[in-house]
């Protein structure tokens, strides 16, 4: 084989070699996955969009993402806290909130105590109960004692924590 | 005011089936360049070298459509990729044997057989472990294997020395590096420890100087890893695998309690035992003399390899010598400890650094599975995977281009050694696995949940 094609053949192999180096960017660039804070100000409607531009269920049918099975969940999320954006769903099984490793939201907050709350299923609704915490856990403001409901949209606060139960998409 | 979006990782799989082929194609492509450069011909086992590349390549995609449909798309085309370049270069060390010293060399060969095993391991790997947190179950048990296999090299006649150290041992001839092995135990063991036990290592204990110093009581365990590290350093003389051991410790350490204290402490612990090795073992004294002064009249014959090795990257430059086209017979051990060597001169810089960029990424993915994964012991498994990978990149190049002393450790996939790269192919089917479990979504849809109101019309997204 001539001098030349192997010269052109070494070069097209670098090239190759750097074309698929860009190409696993190119993929890693599109390939974005799991939570994500955005603080809003009202005044930008370019952040306000950014949800529904970001691959979540559009707009226009709204309505119809809301309805479909599919795509709606509940979920358990983390609006304030130094969990903030974590997001759990729920299930059947009950979820265990506070410091001890073996709880399904791991708090690293001195003051949540190690096994803190609990959030269950009970006929149909969704129930928070305190497992005798030592700070308390908070119910849109009032501490409660053992367990009571957990409605959508209300606030519970442990310790720095601030968990909320809405219905989203994943 | 925060909106909180949640992105759910597609699984990519035909992505990964392309980056896959187009791995083959380099590392193939590769191989027959060597060849070609070498001898102008190409090499004689061409289609059996293509059709095993690809029928890895369909094996692993195969089984990760199968067993591990959310992994990440590009941990096992970099895998492959690299592997293949290490066959290529590999190949080309044997070939400039045969053409220029008249020895016959088949590192090449026995390569591709381990490589072929290590992708069999991967495999069953996948298909055995279903769910990574199995392994959080084998935590004091992969303490004991990994100790015991990491003083295997020590009783005598199994332990083997070589070239100043006894980091092998050797069963009806052949030879294996234990450590290799060992370090996925520890990894696995430090993980399920520390995910256990962050939290005392991480609040209590006074505060001196900013930095807050750990309990007497949570000190045990660091010193233990610091005297087996100890151990490894002095009984088995080898200083890359006493670094690799301790650097895992102290990465994982870090990662699970976010304390700067402990990169501290770890390097202070460090500092005595290298000094001491320094000054004592001879062989390290003389890689240090290699380091700092290689190239002086004095020391010009006793650090043969590494200048080689220099004058191999000169000989490189920029676009380097062409595959096949290079010398690197001239350097000893070029299959293994100066594979990079031998690339980067025929490759060039730009090749040297887009070997490096294929590091970074892989390293990185392991690093973004950490960040994904929702348990604390995946988290730490992952990101001391990843970090070893990464520490033996820095410690094997780093020596080889005289950035710090040259220390005996492979460069994962790429080196010829059979314990390597086996035991790097397991480290790639955890991290599959891995990732796998980070980006997997949750149950979309629960049974028998309860449907609450929506909350007043704002945007599912939006949290007031």
């Amino acid at each position: 084989m001539s001098e030349l094609t192997i010269v052109a053949l070494r070069l097209g192999f670098v090239l190759a070699l750097w074309l698929f180096v860009i190409a696993v960017v190119i993929v890693l660039r599109g390939d974005l996955f799991g939570t994500t804070v955005v603080t809003r100000s009202s005044k930008d409607p370019r952040r306000e969009q950014r949800p529904s531009a970001a691959g979540a269920p559009p707009t226009a049918g709204g309505g119809a993402a809301r309805t479909d099975p599919a795509v709606t969940a509940t979920t358990l999320v983390v609006t304030a806290g130094p969990l903030r954006g974590t997001s759990l769903t729920l299930g059947s099984t009950p979820i265990l909130i506070g410091r001890a490793p073996e709880c399904t939201l791991v708090l690293d907050d001195d003051y949540a105590s190690n096994r803190h709350a609990r959030v269950f299923q009970r006929d149909d609704e969704w129930v928070v109960e305190d497992l005798g915490s030592t700070n308390g856990t908070l119910v849109s403001g009032r501490r409660i004692e053992g367990s009571v409901p957990f409605r959508p949209g209300a606030q519970v606060r442990i310790g720095r924590t601030e968990i909320e139960l809405r219905r989203g998409p994943r | 005011m925060a909106t909180i979006v949640s992105y759910t990782a597609r699984p990519r799989r035909i992505t990964q089936a392309l980056l896959l082929l187009a791995a083959v194609a380099i590392g193939v492509t590769a191989y027959a360049l060597v060849w070609l450069g070498r001898f102008d011909e190409l090499p004689p086992g061409l289609v059996e070298h293509a059709v095993g590349a690809l029928v890895v390549a369909v094996v692993l995609q195969a089984v990760v459509m199968w067993r591990a449909p959310y992994a990440d798309p590009v941990i096992l085309p970099l895998v492959v990729l690299l592997n293949l370049l290490g066959i290529a270069v590999i190949a080309s060390v044997d070939s400039a044997r045969i053409l220029y010293q008249d020895r016959s060399s088949a590192v090449a060969d026995r390569q591709m057989l381990w490589a072929g095993l290590g992708v069999i391991l991967c495999a069953a790997l996948l298909v055995a472990l279903r769910d990574h947190r199995w392994l959080r179950r084998y935590t004091w048990i992969a303490a004991v294997t990994g100790a015991v296999l990491l003083l295997t090299p020590l009783v005598p006649g199994l332990g083997s020395s070589r070239y100043g150290s006894k980091i092998w041992i050797s069963i009806a001839g052949n030879s294996f590096q234990p450590a290799e092995l060992a370090k996925i135990c520890f990894a696995v063991f430090f993980a399920g420890y520390l995910v256990s036990r962050r939290d005392t290592l991480a609040l209590a204990g006074p505060k001196v100087l900013g930095i807050r110093l750990p309990r007497w009581a949570d000190f045990g365990p660091i010193l233990v890893a610091w005297a087996f590290a100890m151990a490894v350093l002095v009984f088995e003389t080898d200083l890359g695998t006493s670094i690799m051991f301790f650097g895992l410790f102290v990465a994982m350490l870090y990662v699970a309690t976010d304390r700067l204290s402990w990169l501290v402490i770890g390097a202070v612990l460090f500092l005595p035992p290298a000094v001491i090795a320094a000054t004592q073992m001879s062989h390290v004294r003389t890689r240090l003399t290699c380091w700092l002064d290689p190239l002086s009249s004095e020391n010009f014959d006793r650090c043969g390899q590494i200048n080689a090795g220099l004058f191999g990257l000169a000989n490189g430059g920029i676009t380097g010598a062409g595959l096949g086209e290079g010398r690197p017979n001239v350097v000893p051990f070029a299959e293994s400890d100066f594979i990079f060597s031998a690339l980067a001169e025929e490759l060039g810089l730009v090749g040297a650094f887009a070997l490096l960029l294929l590091y970074l990424l892989l390293v990185e993915r392991a690093f973004r599975a950490a960040v994904g994964i929702s348990d604390g012991f995946g988290t730490l498994l992952a990101a001391g995977l990843g970090f070893v990978i990464a520490l033996q990149v820095f410690v094997v190049i780093g020596g080889v281009t005289r950035v710090i002393p040259l220390t005996g450790l492979t460069l994962p996939f790429l080196a010829a050694g059979g314990s390597s790269l086996v035991c790097n192919w397991i480290i790639a089917g955890i991290l599959v696995r891995l990732s796998d479990a980070a980006r997997r979504p949750a149950a979309r849809q629960v049974p028998g949940a309860p449907s609450p109101a929506p909350a007043g019309g704002s945007p599912a997204e939006a949290i007031a």
